[in-house]
């Protein structure tokens, strides 16, 4: 049996260690068309992608890096080709075509691509000085144009998760940020306006100015680097970095133009497989199952690419294991503020309950949604501890109605459960609820 | 009204260079003694609360405190003790009669500290328990005057062959009999007074040790009928939760006339402590008294008394001892003999210091006699009018060790009821507040906070480990003396030799003096 | 071997004498008046007593089968032991993303802050034969059983 996998990162990783459990000889060749890195002469050949803005921030040094240790590979049996990118599927022979035509047959083929960056519609990005942000090579680009042009101001264009982590490590860096954000706050995509607000005037206070409702019209720069841009209303703000981070979309560029069926993302049924038989996808590629909106998107976060890339390859091996479907969630620390936002966390429409208990001064916010009295989405700042109870109850779909009085409370725990439900988990039985 | 503070009973003292303040104390004692103060992040500590349970004490993993007696003496003074002083001080207060718990603790004289046992020394051999059958296998029950066997069984036919015992047939029909691997038994503790936990831990220890524990008068609770083949259920004045299956579901019937602790009066359970739970086994409604009348209001006379035990024979067929437990008082052995002549299989008797959940302090520590003069007269009594087969005797009320154990059976007794003994073995360190149902160790409280204090499996094991060593312990002294069976101990005084008694004691209890020869 | 504490929560006393010695198995003296008074960090314990009413029950990581927080942790920090199928966390690598937190159902992890932020969770004691908290419970309200 011949595994390939193009992918090396959470999904790609996911899955050799699943065909392992179930399939001990096969071939597993692993893709990736990023490099590998050296630290101190020493090769490390994977990384934690969310970990790029650490090492920009300098609280990681690049040993830290890795997801998994140099002897992963050789443990687990597996042909690496790093560096190098899969340009074509042929799908009638079976195999990947990489950059300078080397060709890959497979039996079965795992598409953990992940995702791209938006590029938004902005005059002058090419001016220098401008990077998205998704790859331990950006990280590495930013910190040597930092040094080399002696960056004092930057613009980030996107307040979302990537873009506020970006700005973390540009302050961390003694560097002045300006946000520039096209909805009324930041994170808009997971917090809701008072959760949004405590990270904002945390920001604030720590002297990051917000702009938002604007964007970056055009990029001014001279000489290979930037001096500044200019909003849609026309304002001008000094920058000689700008780092565009307005979001990534799954990354289907090697399925185009094939028969495999897209929408965002590459789609796949419940065994992650797509409609072509063998051809699998995970990770931020893909859309899968949202178990939530009981419809399928992309989620472009680590667990779900874990979580798909074991269960297909546990498929890929043979065993047949379905996928329950994922939603949204993080975990995001921000100037010193843990958060924790899972499911639907600022519902519209009908139908919802919300329950929630907001303590501006000391950053402390609690909310949790509910509809048909089932926990559908939560919000947490600062206050995070016993937060994976909530997204227990998310997943497992528990009725609630026998204890949400008790949702909010601060001694809320497995306690204050119903009593079947509680040793049900904790025995790890099946439910009977 | 002003309250005079009286001197505190106990002082606790917290080594402060051991607190960690950790508080495991302010969580655990129920009479929050302990108190944390999170401004200081220190724990302190009212001593005034203490009842010198020493849980906090057990408990707390630094070893950072120690319960002691208050030192602050009144003036020495031999009449007007600490205790009298505190007392009168009390009840110039409440105006209440004084409330305690488990048994007299009043220095009378404890008759097995002046009694001695004998061991073979050359003329007679010793026995080794390690190396040879020591039994100590006991029945409780109706004994035949004689038995008749079938001279010889069919079967053995052949001549010359030495018939064995399998060649014999019994002829005589044997009153019903409680067996027991060992001669203790638990005595009358009831669910009400004692925790459901407790209740369970003495089931289980004697299904597991071959002996019996016994319901009280609280009836029998759902989750204890499986312990019935183990189990004597009490038939007591108040009636509680006495009906058809209870009867059936017990090895043996006990009619509870009196109890060591509180001769002569009643019980009271207070409505606080009827939950849910007890209601159903009393039969009572929740949240009401259960009053026990101080006596049964249909006994007067042993003829009443017979009739009582012939209902309930009747009741269960004849399946079944029936006994009678009363307290020792001066008349014991007479009543005793009454009660066997009524028909009884068993009598029990429970002693000056025998134990109680809750008693008034004035009764238990004045009325009735000690256990051994007390199975010594009703030894007596029954043997001299030759009734002493037709039933057992088990004594009861302050047996606090092995060597007491077989000291009471020297002096007459076929088996002994152990109470307060058990709690101990159970984590009770006799702090004698049973009655205020705040028991920190889970045992004589219905507090579902206190009572899960008391996890059975612990319970049953300590309680196993307990009866395990004392058996053993007997085995020793048996076999020291050269008897191999409990049986051939039973009223064999020959064994026992008093130290420092008066004649009188000495004759009273009918052994010889030590130093004096068989 | 895999070990696993179970919980009776009839039992559980709510005493905490759990927490006391997983804090003091965790601290760097390994003496409990030290452990208290006198170490910084301030060691956490990783065991977690619940407490309503007058029901209560220790809980600490069930050591799951489909451990979330394995697939959840973005550094690799969290992984499996493979000789005692622990779950544990490589404080070395972890770097407080609190992405275990957010997923561990049981709610069993916790922020150490007080000087590298690390996720802090049962080790099921490594190295001891028997897990203190289960060896300290007075009231074997916590019991640990080897599964083969
Ligand atoms: C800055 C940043 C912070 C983040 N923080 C968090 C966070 O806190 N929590 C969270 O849950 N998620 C976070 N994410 C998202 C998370 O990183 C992704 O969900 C996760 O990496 C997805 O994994 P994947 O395996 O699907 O794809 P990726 O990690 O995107 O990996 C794709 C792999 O495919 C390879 N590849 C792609 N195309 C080709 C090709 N044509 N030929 C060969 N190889 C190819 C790449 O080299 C790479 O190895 C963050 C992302 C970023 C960028
Ligand atoms: S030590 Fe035992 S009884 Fe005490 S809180 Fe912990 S689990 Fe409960
Ligand atoms: S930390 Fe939580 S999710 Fe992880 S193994 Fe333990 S109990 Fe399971
Ligand atoms: S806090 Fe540490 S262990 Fe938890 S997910 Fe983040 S890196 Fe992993
Ligand atoms: S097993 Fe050890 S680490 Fe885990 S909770 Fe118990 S004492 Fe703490």
């Amino acid at each position: 049996m011949r595994y390939v996998l193009i992918g090396n990162s959470a999904g790609g990783i996911a899955a050799i260690e699943a065909i392992r459990e179930c399939d001990k000889k096969g071939e597993i060749t692993v893709i990736s068309d990023e490099p590998r890195i050296f630290v101190r002469g020493k090769p490390h050949i994977n990384y934690s992608r969310p970990l790029i803005s650490y090492l920009l921030g300098e609280k990681v040094t690049l040993d830290k890096m890795p997801y998994r240790g140099e002897d992963f590979y050789k443990d687990n049996r597996v042909e690496l080709i790093l560096n190098r990118k899969a340009t074509k599927l042929n799908l009638k022979k079976k195999e990947v075509v990489l950059a300078g035509d080397r060709k890959l047959p497979f039996d079965k083929l795992l598409i953990a691509a992940g995702g791209m960056p938006v590029i938004p519609e902005i005059k002058g990005l090419n001016s220098g000085g401008v990077f998205t942000f998704t790859r331990l090579a950006d990280a590495r680009n930013i910190k040597n144009y930092i040094r080399t042009n002696k960056v004092k101001e930057a613009v980030v264009v996107g307040g979302g998760l990537i873009g506020l982590k970006a700005t973390e490590a540009l302050m961390e860096l003694k560097i002045k940020v300006v946000i520039v954000e096209l909805a009324d706050r930041v994170l808009s995509a997971t917090f809701d306006k008072k959760a949004s607000s405590i990270i904002e005037n945390a920001l604030g206070r720590k002297g990051c100015e917000l702009i938002t409702n604007n964007t970056v019209v055009e990029i001014k720069g001279k000489n290979k680097r930037a001096e500044g841009v200019i909003l849609k209303d026309g304002k001008k703000i000094s920058a000689s970095l700008v780092i565009v981070a307005v979001g990534v979309r799954p990354n289907i560029e090697l399925v185009k133009n094939t028969p495999i069926k897209t929408n965002k993302g590459i789609l796949v049924d419940a065994f992650l497989q797509t409609n072509i038989k063998d051809i699998y996808a995970a990770g931020d590629c893909c859309e899968a199952e949202d178990l939530l909106l009981e419809m399928k998107r992309p989620i472009a976060i680590w667990p779900a690419a874990v979580r798909q890339g074991k269960i297909a390859g546990f498929n890929m091996a043979g065993a047949r294991k379905e996928y329950p479907g994922s939603f949204a969630m993080n975990s995001v620390e921000l100037c010193g503020i843990p958060t924790i936002s899972v499911g639907e966390t600022y519902p519209e429409g009908k139908g919802y309950q919300v329950l929630e208990c907001f303590d501006q001064k000391n950053s402390v916010y609690k909310k949790i949604v509910l509809k048909n009295n089932k926990v559908v989405g939560a919000i947490f700042v600062s206050d995070i501890e016993r937060a994976g109870i909530y997204t227990g109850l998310i997943k497992d779909k528990v009725d609630a109605a026998s204890f949400k009085e008790h949702l909010l409370k601060e001694d809320f725990g497995l306690i204050s459960l119903p009593k079947e439900y509680r040793k049900h988990l904790v025995a790890g039985e099946v439910a009977v609820i | 009204m002003a309250k005079r503070p009286t001197p505190t009973e106990f002082i606790i003292e917290r080594d402060e260079g051991k607190c960690i303040a950790c508080q495991v104390c302010v969580r655990m004692c129920s009479n929050d003694a302990h108190s944390y103060d999170p401004e200081t992040d220190t724990v302190t500590s009212d001593s005034t609360k203490c009842v010198g349970c020493h849980f906090c004490e057990t408990i707390c993993p630094t070893g950072a405190i120690i319960i002691k007696r208050n030192p602050s003496e009144f003036k020495l003074n031999a009449n007007w003790s600490a205790q009298v002083i505190r007392n009168i001080t009390k009840q110039a207060e409440t105006s209440g009669v004084l409330l305690t718990g488990m048994g007299c603790d009043k220095p009378y004289p404890v008759y097995w500290d002046h009694i001695v046992l004998n061991a073979s020394q050359v003329t007679n051999p010793s026995i080794d328990p390690l190396r040879e059958p020591m039994e100590l296998r006991t029945y409780i029950g109706r004994k035949p005057d004689r038995i008749e066997l079938t001279a010889h069984s069919p079967q053995s036919t052949e001549k010359n062959k030495i018939p064995s015992a399998m060649d014999y047939r019994l002829l005589t029909k044997l009153s019903p009999q409680l067996k027991l691997e060992t001669p203790i038994l638990f005595s009358a503790m009831s669910y009400g007074s004692i925790s459901l936990n407790a209740c369970i831990s003495l089931a289980r220890a004697a299904k597991e040790i071959g002996t019996f524990y016994n319901t009280g008068e609280g009836g029998l609770h759902k989750d204890l009928y499986e312990y019935g083949a183990h189990t004597i259920v009490q038939v007591a004045s108040g009636r509680f939760g006495v009906h058809r299956e209870y009867l059936e579901a017990g090895a043996a019937i006990e009619i509870k006339i009196g109890q060591g602790a509180k001769p002569g009066i009643g019980g009271h359970l207070p409505g606080e402590k009827v939950s849910e739970e007890i209601s159903q086994t009393r039969m009572i409604p929740v949240g009401t008294d259960a009053l026990s009348p101080a006596p049964h209001h249909d006994i007067y006379s042993i003829e009443d008394l017979k009739q009582l035990i012939f209902a309930l024979k009747e009741a269960t067929r004849y399946s079944k001892p029936v006994g009678v437990k009363i307290s020792a008082v001066h008349n014991v052995a007479p009543i005793a003999s009454g009660i066997v002549r009524a028909g009884a299989d068993f009598v029990a008797i429970d002693g000056l210091r025998g134990g109680t959940g809750a008693a008034p302090t004035v009764i238990r520590d004045n009325v009735g006699i000690p256990i051994e003069l007390a199975i010594a007269a009703v030894d007596n009594r029954l043997r001299e009018e030759g009734i002493r087969n037709q039933a057992s005797l088990i004594a009861a009320g302050g047996i606090r060790s092995s060597s007491d154990v077989i000291k009471a059976i020297a002096l007459g007794a076929d088996a002994v009821y152990i109470g307060t003994a058990a709690l101990v073995a159970m984590g009770c360190n006799l702090c004698q507040r049973c009655y205020t149902g705040k028991c920190n160790w889970g045992i004589a409280t219905q507090d579902p906070y206190l009572t899960k204090r008391l996890n059975p499996d612990i319970g049953t094991r300590r309680l196993v480990n307990l009866l395990r060593a004392w058996s053993l312990e007997i085995k020793e002294m048996l076999g020291g003396m050269g008897i191999n069976a409990i049986e051939s101990l039973r009223g064999n005084r020959e064994q026992l030799r008093g130290v420092g008694l008066s004649d009188t004691d000495l004759k009273l209890l009918g052994i010889k003096p030590a130093g004096e020869a068989w | 071997m895999v070990k696993r504490i179970y919980i009776r929560e009839e039992y559980c006393m709510g005493c905490r004498l759990c927490e006391v010695h997983c804090l003091v198995q965790h601290s760097k003296t390994k003496n409990i008046i030290k452990a208290y008074k006198g170490e910084y960090p301030k060691p956490i314990p990783r065991i977690i007593v619940e407490e309503k009413g007058y029901v209560s029950f220790a809980l600490q990581c069930r050591h799951c089968e489909d451990a979330p927080c394995l697939e959840a942790c973005i550094t690799g920090a969290m992984y499996r032991d493979k000789k005692t199928g622990a779950v544990l966390c490589d404080e070395d690598k972890c770097i407080g993303c609190w992405m275990c937190i957010m997923v561990c159902p049981f709610g069993v992890i916790s922020r150490n802050i007080e000087g590298k932020k690390i996720a802090s969770k049962c080790d099921l004691c490594v190295g001891e034969e028997v897990p203190v908290c289960v060896k300290n419970c007075p009231n074997e309200a916590i019991v640990c059983e080897e599964e083969k």
